[in-house]
């Protein structure tokens, strides 16, 4: 194209475009002490039927309850029973013993895919049983902690993973993207954003029987750029809808940073001044704060209160999923990030207010590795990926519709003839 | 602007071999370096170098202002292309997956494809959007469509489908020198090798093919022109991208003298060769990937039955995939492979 005028005479500096650019990238010191990490127990915490505005002080503000002496302090302390922290405790661990061990079967080629949550347990399940049951699950795919905190059976998500004849879904569904009715856990898609004006329709469907349900859904800080997200706040905001929505900012989106999500100029969290709603930002490798913070806004939304959008603020420990190798983008930031690892906290608080210890965390690490390779054999006598134990071919042409059409039948016994063909009997 | 430059001709120019990736960068590349008008954003494309490297070293050489990461939100990837095609820029947005490019669908469908139009040529989107697509890497429903249909059944798109790295460069300089929206949908399955519909036979590298000696340097292949990927007179194949692989594997085996035409470029299609084969053959084979129900076949099969019905010795059959969502661990059960495209060829031949 032909360039104008040299700026005609203007005594204006010229335009330049700003593309964002993390602070570090490999081979970079990591230096994260640009990262205000606010005092536990320091922040308000206001009335769950507060105005939206008198939370949003805190959207710019950190809320944490686990101190550096491993002490809960403050407002926002749950004061949960030793038993529950326990409870939690393990739930994290055993999300993290799965992931590892999945991990693993990928790279065994025993499935295509795997994506774990390693750092981000408490965002998942914490937050997960800060909920009633009967609340709807709208999750993104890093949300696996949420199905192990209602109890879903490990083994069936083994079989998911290998697509295997066990598998609920029949072998339709890439691994990890679950879905688990029987936990209120809503069916995954692939596709990032969905889920979220999803979540405010289930939640407003839920004020317009007078249920007392409501709906909390998960997205990446990457994928709240997209246009649903927006729809998603919009309407939630409108109809005064019982949802919580929940940014789990874990500061990368596959290679790109959170600021090319917009992080550089606000909070994620700050995004809810703009819609009117309630805002929270929460240090969310801190168990203690995250379940704290989803259950203040389960109890406003359920009280007629309103939406509320968290910001969880944490770190995505690994590489994106199996297909790809952070270091090609990263530098070896895991090791600084200054909020620490969810289950190490919480351990440690835990021995401090002396209702654990490092042996009983040994054991308990034994057991989970036990339960979790148990329900990988178990899962394994279904079959892995590949190696033929999978749903019979007609299933693939089933629930397309509720009822088979004439060219769905057809296209059926042209795949079965097509199968006797390749391994005749 | 472009400078002008001596034409090179293709057969004489200096090849090497390379994959399907290699030969994007390579177009890519070039196109950068001949017009500081093309740019070229997208999710993980900068720094990164894209998810399948297709863009690998391009923001190091021309810098963050010219290939950069985008926020993930593909309606703004699109919409901002269409703007900065406004300006005057020749954009080259990336979907990172096609299943990926439907947030997007308003600014493509509603906008770009008809700036040209409605502002009677005042304004034009003369952007590229690439995209990978279709399946064969066990990618489930999410990463491996084809959605081919639903862009040439648009006014105002041209769809373009490279089957080899050589065409895959020559159409990709092409589409991005189009004045035109281009929807350029690169067939991941063989980024980094032909695949020949046998998925358990070892897989191929790009090396031996033919088709892989990329010439050097510029050159680009006319958008609306079909590739004759193998003369014969019993029938014509048409297909396109991975299917071209399939298909010239299955005719191989069966001995069969078919003529094979890789149609490259869906919008504007090739008419011409397309009925100059099947007057020759009487008989035709329509493959592809996609669904079958108001798949881009069914646009094939309509214009070979209007324009060449006094020709034809057989009805034209169609071998596609399901009219499934893309399965995971039945992939192989659905994708339209040797069995499927070899019994669609003994049935034109029985006929
Ligand atoms: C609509 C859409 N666009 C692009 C993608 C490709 N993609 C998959 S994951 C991902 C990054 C998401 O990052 P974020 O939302 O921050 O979540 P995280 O992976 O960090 O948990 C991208 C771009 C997709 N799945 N869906």
């Amino acid at each position: 194209m032909t360039d104008r005028q040299d700026n005609a005479g203007r005594n204006s500096p010229r335009l330049s475009l700003h593309v964002p650019e993390p602070r570090f990238r490999p081979g970079d010191t990591v230096d994260f002490s640009h990262i205000a990490v606010t005092e536990a127990g320091a922040q308000p915490r206001p009335d769950e039927a507060c105005e939206a505005s008198e939370t949003w002080p805190l959207c710019d503000d950190l809320i944490r309850v686990l101190g550096d002496d491993d002490h809960a302090h403050g407002p926002w302390n749950p004061r949960l029973s030793a038993d529950k922290l326990r409870e939690l405790l393990r739930l994290m661990a055993l999300t993290r013993t799965f992931d590892n061990r999945m991990y693993r079967a990928q790279r065994q080629g025993k499935t295509s895919f795997y994506l774990k949550s390693s750092g981000e347990e408490a965002t998942s399940v914490c937050a997960a049983q800060a909920l009633d049951f009967d609340d709807m699950i709208f999750p993104s795919y890093r949300q696996q902690g949420c199905m192990i905190a209602r109890g879903y059976p490990i083994v069936e998500m083994v079989n998911q993973i290998y697509s295997n004849r066990a598998d609920r879904l029949k072998g339709r569904q890439l691994p990890i993207l679950y879905s688990a009715r029987s936990v209120n856990f809503f069916t995954i898609s692939g596709n990032l954003g969905t889920q979220l004006p999803q979540a405010t329709g289930f939640a407003m469907a839920s004020a317009m029987k007078h249920d007392s349900r409501i709906a909390a859904s998960w997205v990446g800080e990457g994928a709240s750029a997209e246009g649903d997200f927006h729809a998603a706040l919009t309407f939630a905001a409108v109809y005064n809808a019982p949802v919580v929505f929940n940014v789990v900012n874990n500061q990368w989106a596959i290679s790109s940073f959170s600021g090319l999500a917009g992080g550089e100029r606000s909070t994620f969290a700050a995004r809810a001044v703009g819609y009117g709603i309630a805002g929270l930002r929460v240090d969310g490798n801190d168990a203690l704060a995250v379940y704290a913070a989803e259950r203040w806004a389960a109890d406003r939304a359920r009280s007629n209160k309103g939406p509320t959008l968290i910001e969880f603020f944490t770190y995505r420990a690994e590489g994106h999923s199996t297909s790809d190798d952070p270091n090609a983008y990263r530098a070896k930031e895991s090791e600084a990030w200054p909020l620490g690892d969810p289950i190490l906290r919480l351990r440690d608080h835990l021995i401090a207010i002396r209702e654990w210890s490092e042996e009983r965390h040994a054991e308990m690490d034994r057991e989970l590795d036990e339960e979790v390779r148990e329900a990988q054999r178990e899962a394994e006598k279904n079959g892995i990926l590949g190696h033929g134990l999978h749903h019979p071919f007609h299933t693939m042409f089933e629930d397309v519709f509720e009822e088979l059409p004439w060219h769905l039948e057809e296209q059926a016994a042209q795949a079965i003839r097509e199968r006797q063909i390749k391994w005749p009997e | 602007m472009i400078p002008d430059e001596e034409p090179v001709t293709l057969a004489e120019a200096p090849a090497r071999p390379m994959t399907m990736i290699e030969a994007i960068n390579d177009a890519l590349d070039i196109m950068l370096e001949r017009d500081s008008d093309v740019v070229m954003l997208g999710q993980d494309i900068g720094y990164f170098g894209g998810v399948f490297r297709a863009t690998a070293g391009l923001q190091q050489k021309y810098g963050k202002t010219r290939v950069f990461d985008t926020p993930i939100n593909e309606c703004g990837i699109i919409g901002v292309a269409v703007g900065m095609g406004a300006y005057g820029l020749r954009p080259v947005p990336e979907i990172q997956f096609a299943d990926y490019i439907y947030p997007g669908l308003d600014q493509l469908i509603s906008e770009a494809a008809r700036l040209r139009y409605r502002s009677a040529g005042e304004f034009v989107a003369p952007i590229t959007v690439r995209s990978p697509f279709g399946g064969g890497i066990f990618g489930g429903q999410t990463h491996s469509q084809s959605p081919e249909a639903l862009f040439t059944h648009v006014a105002g798109l041209k769809t373009v489908v490279p089957s080899t790295p050589h065409d895959a460069k020559g159409l990709l300089i092409a589409a991005i020198e189009d004045n035109d929206p281009v929807i350029f949908f690169e067939p991941k399955r063989i980024y980094n090798g032909p695949f020949d519909g046998y998925y358990d036979r070892p897989t191929k590298p790009w090396k031996d093919h033919a088709d892989a000696r990329v010439p050097e340097g510029y050159y680009s292949i006319p958008l609306g022109t079909a590739r004759l990927v193998r003369e014969g007179s019993a029938l014509t194949v048409l297909a396109y991208g991975t299917m071209v692989h399939v298909a010239e594997a299955v005719c191989c085996e069966k001995g069969v003298d078919a003529e094979i035409i890789d149609l490259r470029t869906l919008v504007p299609l090739d008419i011409e060769a397309v009925e100059k084969s099947v007057e020759k053959t009487g008989r035709c084979l329509v493959v592809h990937e996609a669904t079958r129900t108001s798949g881009f076949g069914a646009e094939l099969a309509a214009l070979v039955q209007e324009r060449c019905f006094y020709h034809l010795e057989a009805p034209v059959e169609r071998v596609t995939g399901f009219d499934t969502p893309y399965p995971h661990s039945l992939e192989w059960a659905y994708f339209p492979g040797p069995i499927r495209v070899g019994e669609g060829i003994d049935r034109l031949m029985e006929a």
